[in-house]
């Protein structure tokens, strides 16, 4: 490989942009495929899929074999509510490998000592999501029940084309701000991506217990075919 | 050490550019349970120094030695290591899977 090639790589993965690196078996040459180059490469079909599982593997072309070496940011969940099922959800989903933000401008709730060790922010999502720049390898879920502070963090998710988008919230809560996000421009495909209420259906009651239902639903929207899915749905 | 993916490949970028000799090992291809998934990578420099993993220790020292002929000029090449193998018992996995390695030189 050549140190040229390695160091765009490098650049696309610590800017938390997703791509591709194809290499033919037989003699090692390569090219890098950025996710907005992927539409338009040879190999889009088996491209678009590794940047959508984050899967490496082997392709077989004839008499030709190359490796597509799969490189999506790690997985993250952004959080808006400092409250008690985030206080369970973030450690759980820092188990399982998530990177966790936590945003909250209450700064009563929004306390180390409430949540030690995780990524946490004091202040309005407005002043926050900019910074750190949602993704599509960004789970969001917003878990404060207040709409001043859910209902940007909700906008700016679907705007960033957020892999999974939850909202805590009965249905009939939801209706309501379904109707704000509306008001406020959202487009209607963009509402249909929110889960709401949140969480895999598994009758929790406690926090620790809606925290489990909600990880579990991110993760089976991260690691689940579309097919499977819809299956389990 | 275990070390994430990103220290691999930032670690061998950073080899590279400090004039060390350089190759990089990717698990390409597995049968049967192996240790570490398709996509891992293991960076390893001119002196035998190396980061990451291709099988959770079994075959790395099979693999740096290729390596250093890699990095003195061979081109890239594709190691198989798996208990059907002869030499499995020497530099075998002992989980009993199969392995595909492709080493090339970072130049």
């Amino acid at each position: 490989m050549d140190l040229a090639l390695l160091e765009a790589l490098n650049a696309e993965r610590a800017a938390r942009r997703a791509c591709v690196l194809v290499t033919a078996m037989d003699d090692g040459r390569q090219r890098l495929v950025t996710a907005a180059q992927a539409a338009a490469d040879p190999l889009a079909g088996p491209i678009a899929e590794a940047l959508r599982s984050g899967r490496s593997g082997m392709l077989t072309l004839g008499n030709e074999r190359v490796f597509l070496t799969a490189h999506v940011p790690a997985p993250r969940l952004v959080v808006t509510g400092a409250v008690h099922i985030s206080q369970a959800l973030a450690p759980m989903a820092t188990m399982a490998g998530f990177d966790v933000t936590l945003i909250d401008p209450r700064t009563a709730f929004a306390t180390a000592e409430r949540f030690p060790g995780v990524a946490l922010h004091a202040l309005w999502p407005d002043e926050v999501l900019p910074r750190i720049g949602l993704d599509p390898f960004t789970a969001f879920a917003a878990l404060t029940h207040d709409p001043k502070i859910d209902d940007p963090g909700l906008a700016a998710a679907i705007e960033a084309g957020c892999f999974y988008i939850g909202a805590l919230g009965s249905r009939r809560t939801h209706a309501t701000r379904l109707e704000r996000l509306a008001a406020r421009g959202v487009p209607e495909a963009g509402l249909a991506r929110i889960r709401a209420p949140i969480g895999l259906d598994i009758g929790a009651v406690s926090p620790a217990e809606i925290a489990v239902a909600v990880l579990a639903e991110i993760v089976a929207t991260l690691r689940q075919r579309p097919a499977a899915r819809e299956k389990a749905a | 050490m275990f070390a994430r993916e990103d220290d691999v490949l930032e670690a061998a970028a950073r080899w590279r550019r400090e004039g060390r000799g350089v190759a990089l090992a990717t698990v390409v291809e597995t049968w049967g349970s192996a240790p570490r998934p398709v996509g891992s990578h293991l960076a390893i420099d001119e002196e035998g120094a190396f980061l990451g993993s291709v099988s959770g220790g079994c075959v790395e020292g099979a693999v740096v030695a290729e390596a250093a002929e890699v990095i003195a000029g061979g081109g890239p090449r594709l190691l198989e290591f798996g208990v059907a193998d002869e030499t499995a018992w020497q530099v075998g996995l002992s989980c009993g899977g199969r392995i595909a390695v492709f080493v090339e030189k970072v130049a």
